[in-house]
């Protein structure tokens, strides 16, 4: 049995941003491809969280986690703000549907 | 504690201990299962990839939303054993009960749930999973071949203390600059998705109608999907 290293948490951060770029490269629906957004930045979070904890010490790794949470709050809202707004235009969250900028 | 004694615990034996972490080998000692946190490992990645790949193949935006539940949890259970206690259950306060709960809102508000089939289409899976397949591969190999720097005895640290020191002493730049961020989120999430007022509406239509010109109607000008909702000037607020 394998012990539980940094590679391991290397390959779930590396599962993971493959599973979000899958999932922002081929949704139609704008809430999927922001969950997709969400994935890479755990993904992200793990790394830097790994590393920090491993290779780095002290608590660096875990304040750029911090920050990266912090943002991807902020980007869920006003994603999903813009998701709202494109919904009440169109009637649809299809990306393929909506192509035209209108002020 | 829990994760000092977890991230302890699934070190290899034989290094050096930290003289504070001598609850974890009298643990291991007693029971006789040092690899237990090891099969715990296992199903929490199994957990989270599993819930990612739910995400990102599910057919219902609704088991998407789901999904990233326990994606979520999963990477919180991941930043436990990294010795990450604060960040876990930031992680689990901000993601879950902050950033799921607005997904769900969105999936709930924008799909007709009485429509059976809830519109969760895909674009071009196959070049995506080709994508997803050489991407993972990719960085799974860096990962696994690269021999990073690593210390033999990761430290255990005061989670919080030091975590309110940097803040406020070496990053004290960038948390400033996150609350300003912050700040010009909230407005504007709150500008770009609010509905327009009754002026600034009437405002609007008056404009248009002196763009379109004279002969046409004011209610015909606005061909947008706005017109949907009914009469503009009955509205109500």
């Amino acid at each position: 049995m394998l012990h539980v290293g940094l590679a391991h948490f290397l390959a779930v951060g590396a599962l993971l941003f493959a599973l979000g770029a899958y999932c922002v490269t081929t949704r139609k629906n704008a809430v999927g491809i922001l969950m997709g957004v969400e994935l890479i930045l755990n993904a992200a979070n793990v790394n830097f969280v790994a590393f920090g904890h491993y290779s780095w010490g002290g608590i660096h790794g875990q304040v750029f986690a911090l920050f990266v949470i912090v943002l991807a709050a902020a980007e869920a809202a006003v994603g999903l703000a813009i998701v709202l707004t494109l919904y009440r235009h169109y009637k649809t969250i299809d990306v393929t549907r909506a192509e035209r900028l209108e002020g | 504690m829990i994760g000092r004694m977890l991230a302890g615990s699934s070190n290899p034996p034989g290094l050096p201990g930290g003289g504070r972490d001598g609850l974890v080998y009298e643990a291991k000692d007693l029971f006789g299962l040092g690899q237990l946190s090891d099969f715990l490992w296992y199903a929490l990645a199994a957990l989270t990839v599993g819930s990612a790949a739910g995400v990102a193949f599910s057919r219902n935006i609704i088991y998407s939303a789901f999904s990233l539940l326990g994606t979520f949890l999963g990477a919180a259970a991941m930043y436990v054993y990294l010795a990450a206690p604060f960040v876990a259950i930031t992680q689990v306060l901000i993601y879950i009960g902050g950033v799921l709960v607005l997904i769900l809102f969105a999936v709930m508000l924008t799909s007709r749930i009485r429509d059976v089939q809830i519109s969760n289409g895909s674009l071009a899976p196959l070049p995506g999973a080709l994508g997803l397949l050489a991407c993972a591969g990719l960085l799974g190999y860096v990962g696994g071949s690269t021999p990073w720097h690593e210390v033999a005895r990761p430290e255990m640290i005061d989670q919080a203390q030091a975590l309110g020191d940097g803040f406020l002493s070496t990053y004290l730049l960038p948390f400033e600059a996150a609350s300003v961020v912050l700040l010009a989120t909230l407005v504007a999430s709150v500008v770009i998705a609010r509905r327009e007022t009754d002026e600034e509406e009437a405002a609007g239509r008056s404009e248009a109608a002196d763009r379109g010109g004279a002969g046409t109607p004011p209610g015909a000008v606005r061909a947008g999907g706005r017109a949907a909702h009914g009469p503009p000037a009955t509205e109500e607020v």
